[in-house]
């Protein structure tokens, strides 16, 4: 039999045999979620079809993380309906103040090898961990929760073979951004983007989940990586050792499309509303030096500890600029304590920022950060649509945790390597 | 078959046009959320849609989050198909789940406030204010046989599981 790409592998073992690109079959799932924008549809379409229990109930987890604390009453109500089916059902709940879905479940659940589906759509990010990862809505949630199983069809896949070293203010974030303005929104609809090379194999695993989770904004259904050694020290730091295997794809595997990138001559990038793919280098005219009212340091995609650690690298000893405002949410607890411990918090505060609890904050329109009409917002997340960031008359351009630090030091869109 | 106007979208309509972030306190209102379907995008949309009409996009419909309510919420609103020269995948599969057909075709010649017929069948699309015809193809059959259920929660009540045959 000829070689399989991870995400063959990986759904071959969850369907009980061999499967290639384009078959269509019913896979086991491995960790199911839901937050609390899309988990009361799922609910009450479990009530619906009769399914109100979990197949699998601690690899079944409801993070409430996207309006968290409640702004409104009615989201307030939303939460008490996803308490009580947790308990009822025995699903694993992570409440206000935890963090973001896909950064919680990535600590602390996804294995290498999992089949991972959740309600949301940046699940692309536990493809990081050598895992199959995919968003999904209510109703295939739903069913994969009761039911322990899911229906797909395997995806074939897109080779990104990623060489050379990063120089001095450059990173993941640029890399995607590159790579999505190369492709497009929909350049890889329906596919695997599959990450290898030797700058992936050197990459540390915070830095790989700004990969996957960005395989959404190309269209990806997923975004795999290989699960090595740098994967086995990430969850050997998270108390999960025993959960690590490891996973490659086999050297004769069949991809589809195959991209080369080298990332040594990169460039900060920025995406220009109102898409992801509208993405030009940071030196670009119709950014640098463009006024700036708010940076945002947030999300799944760029909010860890070792993204603030490159923002407070920048920020240190510095103010945030006269007319700007500079916003952090932390993407979990976890997050959270070790900034506060570590002293970040303490250059955030001198600086002017306003901190606020861990979840997803500002990045899906919700609350705690909506700019005002004609704003420009700097953005560390991964999406800068028309309202996205709840304010359809607002404009957010989306680059790395260094950019957004230049940034805000000086009140328009800076390229970081000149600091 | 049926018969509707169209409603004509440009390229990557995202589901934040759809269904808008600063609504999301009416997630379990849908029939409120519905009134702000699309706003961002055509803010006359939502009140003046008429049952039996059609969202006609054209590249990438749906881009975005995988947030269910989007397709319920024009569903709701009364269309009764959305067609697009391609779909984003979460979309795509979320309006066959709630029952809502979702028509992958070449929409370039249709405009907005043609008179459209579809036959979902037979996969003919014919615009009657221009008079022409254009053929799609087939859902794969695991979808068709859950959007002809009436979407996966009445497909898993009727059935208890995915019965679903490896192809």
């Amino acid at each position: 039999m000829p070689g399989q790409t991870i995400t063959e592998k990986i759904l071959s073992r969850a369907t009980g045999h061999p499967v290639r690109a384009g078959d269509i079959d019913v896979a086991r799932v491995d960790l199911a979620y839901v937050q609390d924008g899309t988990g009361p549809l799922t609910f009450r379409q479990m009530e619906k079809m009769g399914l109100a229990r979990a197949a699998n109930p601690s690899r079944s987890v409801v993070f409430i993380d996207h309006s968290s604390p409640p702004p409104r009453k009615e989201l307030a109500s939303d939460h008490v309906y996803l308490r009580e089916f947790a308990d009822k059902t025995g699903m694993v709940l992570s409440d206000i103040g935890e963090g973001v879905c896909h950064q919680v479940a990535f600590e602390k659940f996804v294995r290498p090898w999992d089949v991972v589906i959740g309600a949301d759509s940046h699940t692309v990010m536990g493809g990081a961990m050598g895992a199959f990862a995919t968003g999904m809505g209510s109703t295939d949630v739903a069913v994969a929760l009761g039911l322990g199983k899911t229906w797909l069809r395997v995806p074939s896949s897109w080779s990104f073979h990623v060489a050379g070293h990063f120089g001095r203010g450059v990173y993941a974030k640029d890399l995607i951004l590159k790579v999505i303005g190369d492709i497009k929104t929909d350049g890889a609809t329906y596919m695997a983007m599959e990450w290898g090379g030797p700058a992936i194999a050197s990459m540390p695993m915070t830095e790989r989940m700004v990969l996957s989770n960005m395989a959404i904004e190309a269209g990806g259904k997923c975004g795999p990586q290989p699960s090595d050694g740098e994967t086995r020290r990430y969850l050997r730091e998270h108390g999960r050792g025993a959960d690590w295997r490891e996973i490659q794809p086999d050297p004769d595997a069949h991809y589809e499309r195959v991209s080369q990138y080298d990332v040594s001559n990169l460039e900060p990038m920025v995406a220009r509303p109102p898409q992801e793919d509208n993405v030009v280098p940071v030196t670009h005219p119709s950014v640098k030096g463009l006024r700036i009212q708010q940076v945002y340091l947030g999300s799944c995609t760029n909010a860890r500890y070792e993204d603030m650690k490159v923002f407070c690298d920048y920020m240190k000893g510095e103010k945030v600029a006269k007319g700007t405002r500079l916003i952090v949410t932390p993407a979990s607890k976890e997050a959270y304590v070790r900034a506060l411990q570590e002293g970040l918090f303490q250059i955030l505060l001198e600086a002017g920022a306003t901190i606020n609890s861990p979840g997803c904050g500002a990045c899906p329109g919700v609350h705690l950060g909506v700019p005002g009409d004609g704003e420009n917002v700097l953005s560390t997340t991964n999406r800068n649509y028309v309202g996205r960031m709840g304010n359809p008359a607002a404009f957010t351009y989306l680059a790395s945790p260094a950019t957004a630090a230049a940034t805000a030091i000086y009140g328009v869109i800076t390229d970081p390597r000149g600091m | 078959m049926s018969v509707g106007r169209a409603w004509k979208f440009g390229d990557d309509i995202s589901t934040d046009l759809i269904a808008p972030g600063r609504y999301y306190h009416l997630r379990s209102n849908l029939p409120e959320l519905a009134k702000h379907v699309l706003e961002d995008a055509r803010p006359e949309f939502a009140a003046e849609v008429q049952t039996g009409d059609f969202v006609v996009g054209g590249r990438n419909f749906g881009k975005g989050s995988s947030r269910e309510h989007a397709p319920v919420i024009i569903k709701l609103a009364g269309a009764k198909a959305v067609l697009a020269k391609s779909f984003a995948r979460i979309f795509y599969r979320n309006c066959i789940n709630i029952g809502l057909a979702a028509v992958v075709v070449d929409t370039d010649r249709i405009d907005d406030r043609d008179e459209l017929e579809i036959d979902l069948e037979r996969g003919v699309v014919r615009d009657r204010t221009k008079g022409f015809e254009l053929k799609f193809p087939p859902l794969p059959s695991v979808m068709a046989r859950i959007l002809a259920e009436g979407g996966l929660a009445e497909y898993i009540k009727n059935h208890g599981d995915l019965i679903i045959a490896r192809t």
